[in-house]
């Protein structure tokens, strides 16, 4: 197992490498001069110099790439155009609101796709099966802003149960509250996440539930199900402790794909709920067009997602031995 | 004229329907508009669904309907152009790097990985945000990653064709690599391409649709599905249908383009097909 994790370690070195690259060629791809390109029309010739010199547009681009990697290595992602402060710090800022909002739309995603596959599995061919997988199909066909709006008119404009927007305390100091005796903020709290959570995990829970399903549905005509049935086991000890163990092995894996694009999807459910996290920030920063801002949270949300699937490939080489000896 | 058996399942039926009507929408919009585009009748806004409005008007008294019919040559054309290039670049790729194996294979699949690691759009969102707006640009946006995952698939196809005896035969014949990959492995591979691209306009449009909702799409005038829903949101409150039917423009289209992906593959490959169906007890 060591030997898998430390392959798997020194594979992300050169795949993170290749992740600044292509962070860093979206500075070459801005036709014409960077600097005047970003700053617009009606900026000084200062400005536009000084620009210049901040990205190090003076320099070839080799030089700069060197330089762009020396600096990522000392945590150093440039500074913010437009606000005038490290891109490190701007995202740092942000980077909890956006992880909270993923964390628990893939929990939603899971329990939501992994009962309705479940479900859909062992009623084959029923109304319920039916049901499930029209769900799935709607999940995966409905654009995730859509499904944002429907859920706020529904739920904050319509029957006024939830807030429409915002956030409210981090859901760990809520916790934490809760637990001390303010149980009101930690409400409050989860009234806020859940409406912007279940818009986000819509399309996840459709894609695990059918995955399940299949997968439920092949391990169901496996001969240790068969055994034990003829043991007396109960349908459900057998269908949960039994089958859904094993139909979940390759789920894993999709689970951590999944989190990369609730990171994606993220950008747009923040939009729609005002909620402050680095998805709101890459719509200001792509406004501004805040090339460091920007370049600072591609990188950011690429790095999560290849630590995230690093940390899933490693959970799934612990549980199935044919992956590390394979 | 009875389609073959494997061709005669709902899911591909509908979604080929679905298609269909868009497409044919898109491709006579000019005749199938009850109004122009930007043509206001300021005594009917936000009148609902009439008789001279189907899908209602807006603000300005804008026909929903019409503006709706050429939202759709702008999506499709966005995701046509996606799709193709993604395919060829995708393909090509994979072809390659399953054929050549070793150090081609390596080097083509780690950078296929490192450009699956974005976020798709955001990738998109950054790449729009310095190439500036407009068709060509909101496809190569969507290009730079969908191309991926026809890569991984036709590398796996092709690792396995490799292997079969009429590539070993054409090889020991003495056929040039790229006429192997061209004419024996690639028509055999063509199976799951077919089936990723019908899948890909799906999240095409999906993307398109997103980049214009968050105002990177094209600018207006253009009546893009995702500007159009993204409009309708200002009045969401008081006149909600406009947003509803432009998003459930743009679900029942990508369920279309969905339906017709995995009705296609279950016809193209029947092993998936025994999967997903599995064996009732």
């Amino acid at each position: 197992m060591l030997s898998y994790v430390i392959r798997r370690l020194l594979l992300l070195i050169p795949m993170a490498a290749g992740m600044v690259i292509v962070t860093f060629c979206l500075l070459l791809l801005i036709p014409g001069d960077p600097a005047s390109v970003l700053l617009g029309q009606e900026a000084s010739a200062e400005a536009i110099n000084n620009l210049r010199t901040t990205l190090g547009l003076n320099d070839p681009w080799y030089i700069r790439l060197g330089s762009y990697f020396a600096a990522l290595l000392q945590g150093d992602m440039g500074r913010s155009i437009f606000q005038n402060q490290a891109v490190s710090e701007i995202i740092a800022g942000r980077l909890g609101a956006t992880i909270e909002l993923a964390v628990v739309a893939l929990i939603l995603a899971c329990l939501i796709g992994i009962s309705l596959g479940v479900l859909a599995a062992t009623k084959q061919g029923s109304l319920i099966d039916t049901v499930s997988m029209i769900f799935a199909q709607l999940g995966v066909s409905m654009p995730v802003y859509w499904l944002g709006l429907l859920l706020m008119l529904l739920f904050a404009v319509t029957l006024g149960w939830l807030p429409s927007i915002g956030r409210g305390v981090p859901l760990p100091e809520a916790l934490i509250a809760a637990i001390t005796g303010q149980p009101g903020v930690f409400l409050d709290s989860l009234s806020h996440i859940i409406l912007p959570a279940l818009a986000l995990a819509a399309n996840s829970a459709a894609i695990i539930s059918r995955l399940v399903r299949t997968s439920m549905l092949e391990v169901l005509r496996e001969d240790f199900v068969r055994t034990a049935y003829a043991k007396g086991l109960r349908r459900g000890r057998v269908v949960i402790r039994h089958a859904l163990r094993n139909a979940l092995l390759p789920v894993l894996s999709v689970i951590g794909l999944r989190f990369g694009a609730l990171l994606g999807g993220a950008v747009l459910t923040e939009t729609i709920f005002a909620w402050p996290g680095l998805g709101q920030l890459t719509i200001t920063a792509i406004s501004q067009r805040d090339l460091p801002l920007i370049q600072g949270i591609v990188l950011t949300f690429a790095i999560i997602f290849a630590l995230v699937n690093l940390v899933v490939d490693l959970l799934y080489a612990a549980v199935d031995p044919r992956i590390r000896l394979g | 004229m009875r389609l073959p058996k494997r061709f005669r399942n709902i899911s591909l039926i509908l979604g080929a329907i679905i298609v269909l009507a868009i497409v044919v929408c898109a491709v006579f919009a000019p005749y199938l508009s009850t109004h122009g585009i930007e043509q206001m009748d300021m005594r009917n806004r936000f009148s609902g669904p009439t008789l001279a409005h189907w899908l209602g008007t807006d603000n300005f008294g804008r026909d929903l309907w019409s503006r709706l019919i050429y939202g759709a040559r702008v999506s499709l054309l966005i995701a046509c152009i996606s799709v193709f290039a993604s395919a060829i670049i995708g393909t090509a790729v994979g072809l390659a790097a399953g054929y050549f194996g070793g150090w081609t294979d390596l080097v083509l699949m780690r950078i296929t990985d490192i450009f699956l690691g974005f976020p798709a759009i955001v990738l998109a969102l950054a790449i729009v945000a310095v190439l500036g707006p407009g068709i060509v640009n909101v496809a190569i946006a969507i290009i730079v990653v969908a191309w991926t995952e026809y890569a991984r698939v036709v590398r796996a196809t092709t690792l396995m064709l490799r292997e079969q005896n009429y590539v070993q035969a054409a090889k020991a014949l003495g056929a040039h690599p790229l006429r192997i990959l061209v004419k024996e492995i690639l028509p055999n591979a063509m199976g799951p391409i077919i089936v990723l691209a019908s899948l890909g306009f799906g999240t095409a449009i999906i993307s398109e649709s997103a980049l214009s909702f968050l105002g990177f799409g094209l600018p207006p005038p253009a009546p893009t599905w995702g500007w159009t829903l993204a409009y309708g949101t200002r009045f969401m409150r008081d006149e909600p249908w406009l947003a509803i039917i432009s998003g459930a423009t743009i679900m029942i289209t990508v369920l279309g383009f969905n339906l017709l992906g995995d009705g296609l593959r279950d016809a193209l490959d029947p092993r998936h097909l025994s999967r997903a169906a599995g064996r009732k007890k």
